[in-house]
């Protein structure tokens, strides 16, 4: 609870807590519509599925540890693998950046008390979990994803792939695809319509800049990986010819839409750490982004050119010279955005008075990994150089880089840094740098050699390999650098777990971040800010009057709009006040829709298509429930 | 930085390995394609190493200063720090880029060009199977699986498809990759500087077996090579035993038949290799493992224990049966 200065303002909080009080109970999780409990359902769920994906990887390393090994036979190994893939990408990086740290986060970086739509997005989490699910009751089934998680036709086809494996993974995405979309569009309009009244959008945090930029991209990527899935769905199991060549159809037609698709989501996966990257710098260097609006406009235009790239994965594929030179153009003008990125970042370290805690070693271990795995992803421009090692570990170890060491690092550095936040205790700082240590080295150690047996031939998702090609000892060394990452990721779970029971009580605002998350106390009260917080810069908590501003405003009851549960809308551009918005509380509905939209997949995946049906009329009869304006607290 | 030699060492082990035959590195070029492709590599990687060891230069300067006094939440000389991300952010990039793209996209691209039509003294015709390549000669009856006999310092035109799913035909010491893709034609140029093995390995993911999906380039004198095509040319050598009159039996009366060609016999199956000259092989399965007697019988008893997955089913054979049967086979020169 924020600190209180006169008897009116204590009136005001109280009245507050009671109209925004959480049911408590396993039922207040059931129902929740609070984005911060709804954050922390992410959170939870997101990394529960990234240690099912990281045994998976292990499984995968352990086989490669040496040639001609027996320890996974390559049905085992190609489920693992694929399912690996699935996972990290659809089930752990976008949930925990989107729905972890943008639910919990961007709400308190605007100055608002909810998401737009606080039963939507329960909706989003219910069906990510339903989905997650879905997918993993295939691998243990036996039947898990096998095709690679790109799934090429016709290797995924009803001919070449005829158990329900493929199946899973393409009902599973759709229904993922669902819970996605339904999150950006609210992260949409929450950083359009709900920012606190003088937050313009120049005033906007980069952290936002990079959510709202990834909402747009999810938005415009999803309905041809949707697309493509129908497709591959209809072809297996209604005898459709979308992809199959012997009836007209063509099998290029998947890699064109996946990778519409596929590409984007690259973006989508590293703009949210390049967020969390733009607030951790400015609060350990004591100092503002060099070039804020210049990153901003990058932040957006790499959402945007990412849409223009996608052929770049198809360069092997024979098609004409004109379209892989166009392609190539365009893959080569997105590093120009992430090359401003990359340089604010390092000018803002040496600008500064950097403070190397836990969190910025973490956002350093991130500039490196995104350095080098940028680097060797320009090389992939080059067409002949990418025919050539396109399809070898070459590229696995590039988008490792990116999408492990550049996304994934930052969100380890944001653990650590909102820790404080969400639990109101400290991590103990000794055992988070020895985590950073542990984890950098074993991403250094797993991926960096993978360059150079790719250099020397080896293919990707190969289940084994000869010995003396001069792999063997390569793979060794990522096999060992795999359990030392490992461990490293172990020891950050282990110290957050630990520290969030015997940490070191903090305050509001432990690190003087500079965004509204540290104007209301650790951890945050349901109702986020007693008052709508006064903003007149990006930099909202280092305008030391406007907090001072805040306190009066409560005593005052401007903008503390205590009467019922309400959060104020502003105009898009500039946030004038606009008008109150009554946010709906706790709900039945979202779970119970998710159920329902559960029971149609599940028999869609069993062929008992009336069933599917009634499930569907189902969805139908909860979203009328869901409509009829439940009676407010007040 | 004790580990920095050890890890050096493979390396150049295995690089001078890969240039004594056999090795699939796109280090060790052995045509002018794979050449160029590599020494673009070498350039790439000099200026990729530059700008990284740069960036990295950079933190190590915020790490050295960290303890410097400075004026907390304010910037100073904002307009230098906003004119250095303009630069290096910017400027610089845009140079490099279009350097890279001018050099790698629009010269050393036609190099690793398909052939133009008819400017080639022949062509090979390879399919892509589940989980071996078929070869066919142009113009020649000749069909073999998995190893290719070019001849040497000669243009080859291959040509690309596959008979299933999507493979991808990839000789690194040779060319690029080209992908076999369902209802396409990938073309590809194949040249080898001097005689040698240069192994290739299928380079998308093809299905269970995928990793045993490899095969080998022998490019050799024009004189040895017309010799190897001439016999390939002809049908299945008669046996001349009455031991291998029986493993011929065998072969065209169990399952063998049904999935394998014998030329000049009614073994017509298409789904396996044809095995018209099995013995001028010294592999296989696809690379999998060395075309000799035990291997061979191995291999006709449990195929599903040598490569899981595969699509030859184990013939139940008694001990007199298999060694006729192995007999014949290894007659077929």
């Amino acid at each position: 609870m924020a600190t209180v200065a006169s008897p009116e303002a204590a009136r005001r909080v109280q009245r507050l807590e009671r109209v925004w009080r959480e049911r408590p109970g396993l039922l207040g999780w059931l129902t929740t519509c609070d984005h911060k409990r709804i954050g922390i359902l992410y959170l939870f769920t997101s990394l529960a599925f990234f240690a099912a994906g990281g045994v998976e990887a292990l499984l995968v390393r352990t086989q490669l540890i040496r040639p001609d090994n027996g320890l996974l036979g390559p049905e085992k190994f190609d489920q693992m693998m694929t399912t690996h893939g699935v996972t990290m990408i659809f089930l752990f990086v976008i949930p925990i950046s989107i729905g972890a740290f943008g639910n919990y986060l961007v709400p308190l970086m605007i100055g608002s008390r909810d998401m737009a739509f606080p039963r939507m997005n329960a909706l989003s989490y219910w069906l990510f979990l339903a989905s997650g699910i879905f997918i993993y009751t295939g691998l243990f089934l036996g039947h898990g994803p096998n095709a690679g998680w790109f799934d090429y036709v016709p290797l995924g086809s009803k001919q070449y792939d005829p158990g329900p494996n493929v199946d899973f993974y393409a009902l599973g995405l759709i229904f993922n695809g669902v819970s996605s979309t339904a999150a950006a569009i609210n992260f949409i309009v929450t950083i359009f319509k709900l920012r606190a009244p003088g937050m313009s959008l120049n005033r906007m945090p980069l952290f936002c800049y990079a959510f709202l930029a990834v909402s747009f991209a999810l938005i415009f990527a999803l309905p041809p990986l949707n697309v493509a899935l129908g497709f591959l769905e209809l072809d297996r199991r209604l005898g459709f010819h979308f992809f199959d060549v012997a009836h007209g159809g063509d099998a290029l037609m998947w890699q064109h839409l996946f990778w519409i698709f596929g590409h984007p989501e690259v973006y989508i996966i590293i703009l949210p750490a390049f967020g969390i990257a733009t607030s951790i710098i400015p609060t350990f260097t004591r100092r503002k982004m060099v070039a804020f609006p210049l990153v901003a406009l990058a932040e957006i235009l790499v959402a945007f050119i990412g849409f223009g790239v996608w052929v770049h994965h198809m360069f092997a594929t024979g098609l004409s010279s004109i379209t892989l030179v166009y392609f190539a153009a365009a893959s080569l003008i997105i590093v120009v955005p992430s090359g401003i990125q990359l340089f604010a970042w390092i000018t803002t370290l040496n600008t500064g008075r950097p403070e190397f805690k836990t969190p910025l070693l973490f956002i350093c271990g991130f500039i490196i990994f995104f350095l080098l795995g940028g680097l060797s992803g320009v090389m992939f421009a080059a067409i002949p150089f990418d025919q050539q090692l396109t399809d070898t570990y070459f590229v696995v170890a590039h988008f490792h880089f990116v999408i492990f060491g550049a996304a994934v690092f930052p969100i380890l550095g944001g653990l650590y840094y909102w820790f404080p936040k969400v639990t109101g205790r400290m991590y103990h700082e000794r055992t988070g740098q020895l985590s950073f240590w542990l984890a950098f080295t074993g991403t250094a150690l797993t991926f960096f050699p993978m360059h150079i047996v790719g250099l020397l031939g080896m293919p990707r998702r190969v289940y084994t390999y000869p010995g003396g090609m001069g792999w063997s000892d390569y793979n060794l060394l990522e096999s060992i650098g795999a359990y030392v990452l490992a461990s490293g990721l172990f020891l950050i779970v282990a110290n957050l777990l630990v520290s969030a029971f015997r940490g070191v009580r903090v305050g509001p605002d432990p690190w003087g971040g500079a965004t509204l998350e540290w104007a209301t106390s650790s951890p945050p009260p349901d109702y986020n800010f007693p008052v709508i917080p006064k903003v007149t810069s990006a930099y909202a908590m280092w305008d030391r009057e406007d907090r001072e501003e805040d306190a009066r405003k409560l005593t005052r009851g401007d903008l503390v709009l205590e009467r019922g549960h309400e959060t104020p809308a502003s105009t898009v551009l500039d946030a004038d006040w606009d008008e109150i918005l009554e946010m709906p509380s706790d709900s039945p509905w979202p779970i119970t829709l998710a159920a329902a939209a559960a029971g149609v997949f599940a028999f869609l995946l069993l062929g008992h298509w009336l069933v599917a049906g009634v499930f569907g009329g189902l969805c139908l009869a909860v979203l009328a429930a869901w409509h009829r304006q439940e009676p407010q607290l007040a | 930085m004790a580990g920095r030699p050890r890890l050096l060492v493979p390396i150049v082990c295995s690089t001078a390995f890969a240039g004594c035959g056999g090795g699939q590195s796109p280090l060790s070029p052995k045509s002018k394609p794979a050449h160029d492709i590599s020494t673009l590599w070498w350039w790439m990687l000099a200026v990729a190493s530059v700008v990284f060891l740069g960036a990295v230069f950079m933190i190590t300067i915020a790490w050295l200063r960290r303890k410097r006094e400075g004026l907390p939440y304010l910037g100073r000389r904002e307009n230098v720090a906003n004119g250095l991300v303009v630069v290096f952010g910017l400027l610089v990039p845009v140079a490099v880029l279009g350097v890279v793209f001018v050099i790698a996209n629009l010269v050393v691209t036609k190099d690793t060009d398909a052939p133009a039509a008819g400017s080639t003294a022949m062509s090979i015709h390879v399919i892509g199977h589940q989980w071996f390549w078929e070869v066919r000669y142009q113009g020649t009856p000749a069909v073999t699986a998995n190893e290719i006999h070019i001849p040497v310092r000669t243009r080859v035109d291959l040509a690309v498809n596959t008979a299933d799913v999507i493979h991808s035909f990839w000789v690194p010491e040779l060319n690029r990759k080209i992908d076999m893709i369902p209802g396409q034609t990938g073309r590809i140029l194949l040249y080898a500087d001097r005689p040698g093995q240069y192994r290739g390995q299928c380079a998308e993911f093809c299905g269970v077996q995928h990793a045993h999906m490899a095969m080998k380039v022998i490019a050799e004198p024009a004189a040895t090579f017309r010799g190897w095509l001439a016999n390939q040319s002809r049908p299945a050598r008669a046996p001349t035993t009455p031991a291998q009159r029986l493993g011929r039996q065998t072969f065209l009366t169990t399952a063998c038949s049904d999935c394998h060609t014998l030329r000049g016999t009614a073994a017509r199956g298409v789904i396996g290799p044809d095995l018209t000259h099995l013995m001028s092989r010294s592999t296989l399965a696809a690379l999998t493992i060395p075309n000799r007697p035990d291997e061979l019988a191995r291999w006709i008893l449990d195929p599903q224990h040598v490569k899981p997955g595969n699509k030859m089913p184990g013939l139940k054979l008694d001990a007199a049966e298999t060694r006729n049967l192995v007999d014949f086979l290894e007659s077929l020169k």
